[in-house]
């Protein structure tokens, strides 16, 4: 019999660590107990984005959206919504500042203002079933492209859909691929198609997410640009720190190869086309082209220098077109729906060329100090101030915005008085930072640029191949003089020398990794200056977070001895007896913050 | 399963289409069985189980069945709530597997009102 009411269950990495898969089969249990077996069917789909709230389930038809689920709410649940049909209001999302729990995704404007194209079946089918795919016109594009199209005339559609490489570069797709199939053809050998999902960027996961929602959007991506190029081979680069991506890579490739959508003679056509899957071993240079593919071929995973790029010689030595997850799922729509279609969303005019624009959607993983972090998918032109503030429902504890950090270590911060930019590559690129592959970490009033800079510095110094000196040396370099500035022993002259330094970086570095490492310290110097003038000069950190440059006092006035510090402190800096003013010695003090985030009457004050 | 064709693949898809179409949201007919402990009682279950089956039958994807609390009218019970698009919807009373089956038929798939099951048309008004 067919189900009447599908209850989805997130299954996407988030919402497991919260213990959805547990919820699902609760959830099952209590149905089969209610014997309502046949009739409501538990589906587990990807992530569905609202991972602050997780874990979530959807009830269809009804559109009902339900939040923080617990086993113990499950007999409710099913009782109540799935068997009597009344949705259950205690278990709904409470919008931040709302009054009461809304109901239906469409009230949420956290859902209500995305737009999902790439995303389109996320929440939807069970990526582990193919034909939830097919059924949502999966696969159609790719009949489309081997039924109806020549390979040149994908390659003409890819071109002006003005698609550009989701990856961080914003190179268009149509001319990668064009270059590659050229290079293929003049040599006589085989072309080779490459999915970059080696994502490491701190506080990114679209790409993961992208693989649990959606893998055979992917894949289908990959055979069709597979067709257009002309390969009979490709590879997904994955990193090993996403096994329930990788997981659902895999089983899809089985059922594509299973009927017939991989392997030789797709789709009964002559087209043979096969996917395997590498993983990496987590190294964050690896996201990069040339080291990509040299550990692909098993070398040692270190960039080489372009001057001969990877569509002409590539992984071992042949002509390889490497795009990245989002870009590869992005190709289905465009085939199946028309370039045209694609166009119609986004900015600039692409139709004589793609540089010229930034059209259809782009995901973003939405991080830091928002009320709603999660997994989004806009428009290119929304600003900045539509996804923090309407999508990400604003600041917490209605602290102020400071600055946004966009397209990872080697992207920038932009400061309040970037909010109205409307986000593309151009724009963001013109700012001082750029889109990268779609990390968003918002950052608050309470939050020290000159540590943001250091933080990202630290983590590149560390991923760094070594194999050039700028970058390697370059890096060590800006550490120590960011660690010595946020440590209060900055001198005059490091601002200079770190700005000399960034320079040298961008011009000698052999790869994108370290020709775009200073962009964390620039951007911040470019918006931020007066932060790290009050490090140096004054030996202050503004936002209180530098931990030599601040302590921490009780305020005898205000403090009455209510204990809760003393209990927060581990290291036993804080004494008294109760009901009388508390103290605190400085010398135990690791300053880690307990006390003020314990204390009820504002009496802790740090200085 | 055997290797897909072009033309396997489109029957596959519309095979398929239906039980996401569910998940999608996009029906041209709501009917909401009302699943109160009095419905329940007066045989809700089996009237819902008999117009799924009919449904299921005919190969129809786009009817949306769905629950909702006890309607306010006990001893008429069970009743359903049919919503075809663009519709007023009507409420039907003293249904039995066969009436469900009926109304499917004439008011869900025909557009004709079944009078003679009918309580009347129309919503209470609510806020």
């Amino acid at each position: 019999m067919a189900c009447r009411s599908h209850v989805l269950v997130c299954a996407g990495t988030g919402c497991v660590s919260c213990g959805s898969f547990e919820l699902g089969t609760a959830i099952e249990a209590e149905i089969a107990r209610r014997d309502l077996a046949g009739e409501v069917q538990v589906v587990r789909t990807g992530c569905q984005g609202f991972c602050a709230e997780g874990p979530v389930l959807i009830v269809q038809p009804d559109e009902v959206f339900y939040c923080g689920m617990k086993a113990s709410d499950v007999p409710t649940l099913v009782e109540e919504h799935l068997l009597k049909g009344r949705p259950v209001r205690k278990l709904m999302y409470t919008p931040p500042a709302a009054p009461a729990p809304v109901p239906t995704l469409s009230q949420i404007p956290f859902f209500a203002k995305q737009k999902l194209v790439v995303l389109r079946n996320r929440g939807l089918i069970d990526p582990e079933r193919i034909e939830d795919y097919i059924a949502r016109d999966g696969y159609a594009a790719l009949a489309k492209a081997l039924g109806e199209m020549t390979p040149e005339q994908i390659l003409t559609e890819i071109k002006l859909s003005g698609l550009r490489g989701r990856g961080g570069g914003g190179f268009p797709a149509g001319i990668k691929w064009a270059t590659c199939r050229q290079a293929a053809i003049h040599r006589g050998v085989e072309p080779i198609v490459v999915c970059n999902a080696d994502e490491g960027d701190p506080g990114a996961f679209m790409d993961r997410s992208i693989i649990e929602s959606d893998p055979h959007a992917v894949i289908e991506g990959m055979v069709i640009g597979a067709r257009a190029i002309g390969a009979k081979q490709g590879f997904v680069y994955i990193r090993h720190e996403y096994p329930i991506a990788r997981e659902r890579l895999t089983k899809a490739l089985e059922q594509a190869r299973e009927y017939g959508l991989l392997g030789r003679g797709i789709l009964g056509t002559r087209f043979d086309f096969d996917i395997s899957v590498v993983q990496g071993a987590g190294a964050f240079v690896c996201g990069e082209s040339t080291a990509l593919m040299a550990s692909l071929e098993g070398k040692v995973g270190e960039p080489r220098a372009k001057y001969i790029h990877t569509v002409e010689y590539g992984y071992k030595n042949l002509p390889t077109n490497l795009n990245n997850v989002e870009t590869w799922a992005n190709v289905p729509l465009i085939i199946h729906r028309g370039a045209a279609w694609f166009t119609s969303m986004g900015t600039g005019d692409v139709s004589e060329n793609p540089w010229n624009g930034s059209s259809g959607t782009k995901v973003f993983s939405l991080v830091g100090k928002v009320n709603n972090t999660g997994l989004i998918e806009v428009p290119m032109g929304i600003t900045l101030r539509e996804i923090i503030f309407d999508i990400g429902g604003g600041i917490p504890r209605g602290r102020a915005f400071k600055a946004v950090q966009t397209g990872g270590p080697s992207g920038g911060c932009l400061p309040a008085s970037h909010l109205d930019m409307p986000v593309d590559f151009d724009s963001l690129t013109a700012a001082g930072s750029m889109m990268g592959s779609g990390g968003m970490i918002v950052m608050d009033d309470q939050t020290c640029m000159v540590d943001v800079a250091r933080y990202f510095i630290a983590f590149l110094t560390e991923e760094s191949c070594g194999k050039c000196i700028p970058c390697r040396e370059g890096l060590r370099c800006s550490l120590d003089v960011l660690t010595r500035i946020s440590e209060g022993k900055g001198e005059a002259g490091d601002i200079e020398l770190l700005e000399e330094m960034g320079g040298v970086m961008q011009d000698a570095c052999l790869c994108a990794l370290g020709s775009s490492a200073p962009n964390p310290v620039i951007s911040t110097l470019r918006y931020f200056r007066e932060e790290y003038d009050a490090h140096v000069r004054d030996h202050r950190c503004p936002a209180g977070v530098c931990k030599a440059l601040i302590h921490y006092e009780i305020d005898q006035a205000k403090c009455d001895g209510c204990h809760a510090c003393v209990t927060a402190c581990s290291t036993g800096a804080i004494t008294g007896q109760v009901k009388y003013p508390h103290l605190l010695n400085q010398d135990l003090c690791i300053k880690c913050g307990a006390c003020i985030d314990a204390c009820k009457r504002e009496a802790v004050l740090r200085a | 399963m055997p290797r897909l064709t072009i033309d396997d693949l489109k029957k596959l898809r519309d095979q398929r289409a239906g039980a996401i179409a569910l998940r999608a949201g996009s029906a041209r007919a709501r009917v909401t069985i009302h699943m109160g402990t009095c419905g329940i009682a007066a045989g809700a279950r089996e009237v819902m189980a008999a117009l799924l089956k009919a449904i299921e039958d005919q190969g129809v994807t786009d009817v949306v069945v769905t629950t909702s609390g006890c309607a306010g009218l006990c001893s008429r019970e069970p009743m359903a709530t049919v919503e075809v698009r663009a519709q007023a919807p009507v409420k039907y009373v003293n249904l039995t597997p066969e009436r469900i089956v009926q109304v499917f038929q004439r008011h869900v798939l025909g557009g004709e009102v079944v009078t003679d099951a009918a309580l009347a048309a129309g919503c209470e008004t609510t806020g």
